[in-house]
């Protein structure tokens, strides 16, 4: 996705992190460190206050979305939602993914967020423990939001020292996209639900070598972390970032295994070097049938359903490596704490969190919903395809790396990362470096 | 941003004897709104971000002063100096295409050439292109696996190299790109030049039997030159300004990309990326200070070469 070429749709394409929530930490403890763990500029966490908005509430508020795709489907649901609020008026405001957060920051420091606006998980922890958005703990008490109705590593990722401030919206996850053709070209059987890492590379080996002729990989590496390299990390035991954000894990023996599966995918051949996937990102190579296996999340479905390879294409969980991990992420609404319409911005918020504001979602917009229960119409858009796996990946999901200054150590891993995969350098001096480069970065915060 | 609105060229005379007379508030009134326009978006802004550079921001605002820290952090950090190479290596190439644009010129200037209009509005056609079109399209031209560029280059037997995804070629595939889309903003601005040439002297010569290539030498370059001047400049200045093209070409996850920035990607990294606002502001201080040294520098040495009758 982080390709020009590729509109992508649903969430935050290729850039999109998080990590774990200590939930060890004593519910008193993180009520006091909430307003203490702000640095600079804003405030502490107010505390939430909600009450449910009369049915006549008058007011005007902004919705902040980056996702012209995702539009029909919004305003289908401010319709609904104006069934029961007629006199609240919504204008939805559409920045394009590529200004969206500079545009956001600006608005932040400013003060004048849009009422509701969408978050992702690596952006959303600088805005909490800064005070920008408004916890959800006063609708949760009211009993108008149930987080129980939504995955728990979505929750897990939206909340700050266990307080949780954004209701997840969609959810996807990462599978392997498959071109059963080049499978039976190759004469390579089809895999197993259950494959292994091992599985993955004699697959991959074969399909290289019997289809050389005619330019086709059997699989293809990949910069981008979400798709690849957080999910093997994960795979071998491994974690990118420890449980408390302090610290990264990148030159762990588990997360180095990580990192090497896609550095030998390259080096035998299996996959496109890095230079071609530069220059062609590895999602076009799978559509336009040069790759036979890619690993891609759900939002790739739109992209594949109008490509020529949508009728031999099939979806099949990760292959599995010490353990079977993806990594989940999802969009959420969140409510601006400096907005004067709270109580309308709040009423949105929760009627978005809805069943029946998810369904409609689900039917018509892009993305996988949240909501449990709603996402069969995502399985039902491609019954050829197999979308089932990106669900069924809800038990093994483990939430996005993040910390409070994800972009800082993100950037390190697009400078570094590719002397590893290409073996310009090995893989434990390169891990190393990040390390210790991220080390510093999350020591400044 | 490698575009920059053609400055007024020069104050005509007209305009300095009125000011030195002094006609009392009205000449003010006509220009204030100019004035005022320019005072709030360029020269506040300017005063704002000279300050910015010495003060460190939160993450939502809030500035602390932190006095030259900024600038000796700068001045430390080795991507200034890669950011500046990089830069100048685009500054040349695209230079050379100042020599291609006179020369191109001064054929479309040929009297009785047929379709000459036609082939003006081709050759300014990639300047008016939005950049970004035009850096989607290059791109596809460049790819080292399916692109038209490299399949030539196979047909004469060469085996072209990932143009823009490796890290000595890219600067020179956008240089090459900035060369082709300023070719024809330098070729209106010489036009222009090429028609306040008097006929006279190329009839004159034609009957001393100077040839086509002495007449272009020995009459159109040196009488050219002040326009050849202003070109340089409105070149070097928008080279130094060079964003958008690398941008767009190369790509943000580009893996190349922290060996081949540019100044003002630097800026761009620091500032919206990063969110080290104090930091971005010192280096578009810096980038500001370069751009008039070297502006400066070329006004020194054209008294050597510009020819002023």
């Amino acid at each position: 996705m982080p390709s020009f070429f590729t509109n992508h749709t649903s969430s935050p394409g290729g850039r999109a992190r998080r990590r774990a929530v200590l939930s060890g930490i004593g519910l008193l403890a993180a009520a006091a460190l909430t307003a203490g763990c702000s640095t600079g500029g804003g405030g502490g966490a107010t505390g939430g206050e909600y009450a449910a908005a009369p049915k006549d509430l008058k007011a005007e508020i902004t919705y902040g979305v980056w996702d012209q795709a995702q539009v029909a489907a919004i305003d289908a649901n401010i319709e609904a939602f104006n069934e029961v609020y007629p006199d609240i008026t919504v204008n939805v405001n559409v920045t394009p993914w590529a200004s969206y957060w500079s545009k956001l920051q600006t608005q932040a420091s400013s003060d004048t967020l849009p009422d509701l606006f969408w978050l992702n998980g690596p952006n959303f922890q600088v805005y909490a423990a800064n005070g920008k958005i408004e916890p959800i703990t006063g609708a949760v008490k009211a009993g108008d939001i149930d987080p129980k109705n939504y995955p728990e590593a979505l929750n897990e990722l939206y909340s700050l020292e266990d307080t949780q401030y954004g209701v997840p919206k969609d959810f996807d996850t990462v599978g392997v996209w498959v071109n059963t053709a080049l499978f039976e070209q190759a004469g390579v059987a089809l895999p197993a639900d259950d494959w292994t890492w091992d599985d993955f590379d004699t697959a991959a080996q074969t399909i290289s070598t019997n289809l050389k002729d005619q330019g086709v990989y059997g699989a293809a590496g990949g910069m981008d972390g979400q798709t690849t390299y957080y999910n093997t990390i994960l795979q071998a035991g491994g974690e990118v970032i420890n449980a408390d954000q302090t610290e990264s894990e990148y030159d762990s023996p588990e997360a180095q295994e990580g990192l090497q599966f896609w550095t030998d995918l390259i080096a035998n051949g299996s996959s496109p070097n890095m230079q071609q996937l530069t220059d062609t990102p590895a999602d076009q190579w799978f559509t336009s049938g040069k790759v036979a296996m890619y690993w891609g999340g759900s939002w790739l479905r739109p992209l594949v359903g109008e490509s020529d390879v949508a009728a031999t294409t099939q979806a099949f969980p990760l292959p599995i490596g010490k353990e079977q991990a993806t990594v989940i992420h999802g969009v959420s609404n969140v409510v601006a704490s400096a907005s004067k319409n709270k109580q309308a911005a709040q009423a949105l918020q929760v009627f978005l969190a809805s069943e029946e504001a998810q369904q409609q979602q689900g039917d018509l917009g892009a993305v996988i919903p949240a909501f449990n229960g709603t996402q069969q119409s995502f399985v039902d858009s491609y019954p050829t395809m197999n979308l089932q796996v990106f669900l069924d990946a809800l038990d093994y999901a483990k939430p996005l790396p993040v910390s409070e200054n994800t972009a800082a150590w993100n950037a390190l891993e697009v400078e570094l990362l590719p002397d590893a995969f290409s073996g310009d350098k090995p893989v434990s001096d390169v891990a190393k470096e990040i390390a210790e480069q991220m080390n510093a970065a999350l020591a400044k915060k | 941003m490698t575009r920059t609105p053609s400055a007024p060229l020069s104050s005509s005379r007209a305009a300095r004897r009125g000011a030195a007379r002094g006609d009392g508030a009205w000449p003010w009134a006509f220009v204030l709104p100019l004035l005022t326009g320019i005072g709030v978006f360029f020269i506040w802004p300017m005063i704002q971000t000279a300050y910015y550079s010495f003060t460190e921001w939160g993450v939502f605002g809030g500035t602390t002063f932190t006095g030259v820290e900024n600038y000796v952090r700068l001045f430390a950090d080795p991507r200034l100096y890669a950011s500046l190479g990089n830069t100048l290596i685009y500054t040349a190439v695209v230079l050379l295409g100042i020599p291609i644009a006179v020369y191109l010129a001064s054929l479309l200037n040929l009297p009785g050439l047929r379709f000459a209009s036609f082939y003006r509005v081709l050759f300014f056609l990639p300047y008016v292109a939005m950049p970004t079109a035009v850096a989607i399209v290059w791109r596809i031209i460049f790819n080292g696996d399916f692109g038209i560029l490299n399949y030539t280059l196979s047909l004469v037997g060469i085996d072209g190299p990932y143009w823009i995804s490796t890290p000595g070629t890219a600067m020179f595939a956008v240089a090459i790109v900035g060369l082709w889309s300023s070719l024809g903003f330098s070729m209106i601005i010489l036009a222009s030049g090429l028609k306040n040439i008097a006929p006279e002297l190329y009839e004159a010569a034609e009957l001393d039997g100077a040839t086509r290539w002495r007449q272009f030498r020995s009459i159109t370059v040196p009488l050219l030159t002040p326009s050849i001047f202003f070109v340089t400049i409105i070149t070097v200045i928008s080279s130094f300004q060079l964003f958008d093209l690398l941008y767009a070409i190369l790509g943000s996850t580009n893996p190349v990309l922290p060996k081949s920035m540019s100044l003002v990607y630097f800026f761009y990294d620091q500032g919206f990326v990063q969110n080290d606002k104090g930091y971005a502001s010192a280096i578009a201080i810096v980038i500001f200070l370069i751009i008039g040294l070297v502006t400066l520098l070329q006004f020194r040495l054209q008294k050597r070469w510009v020819n002023h009758d």
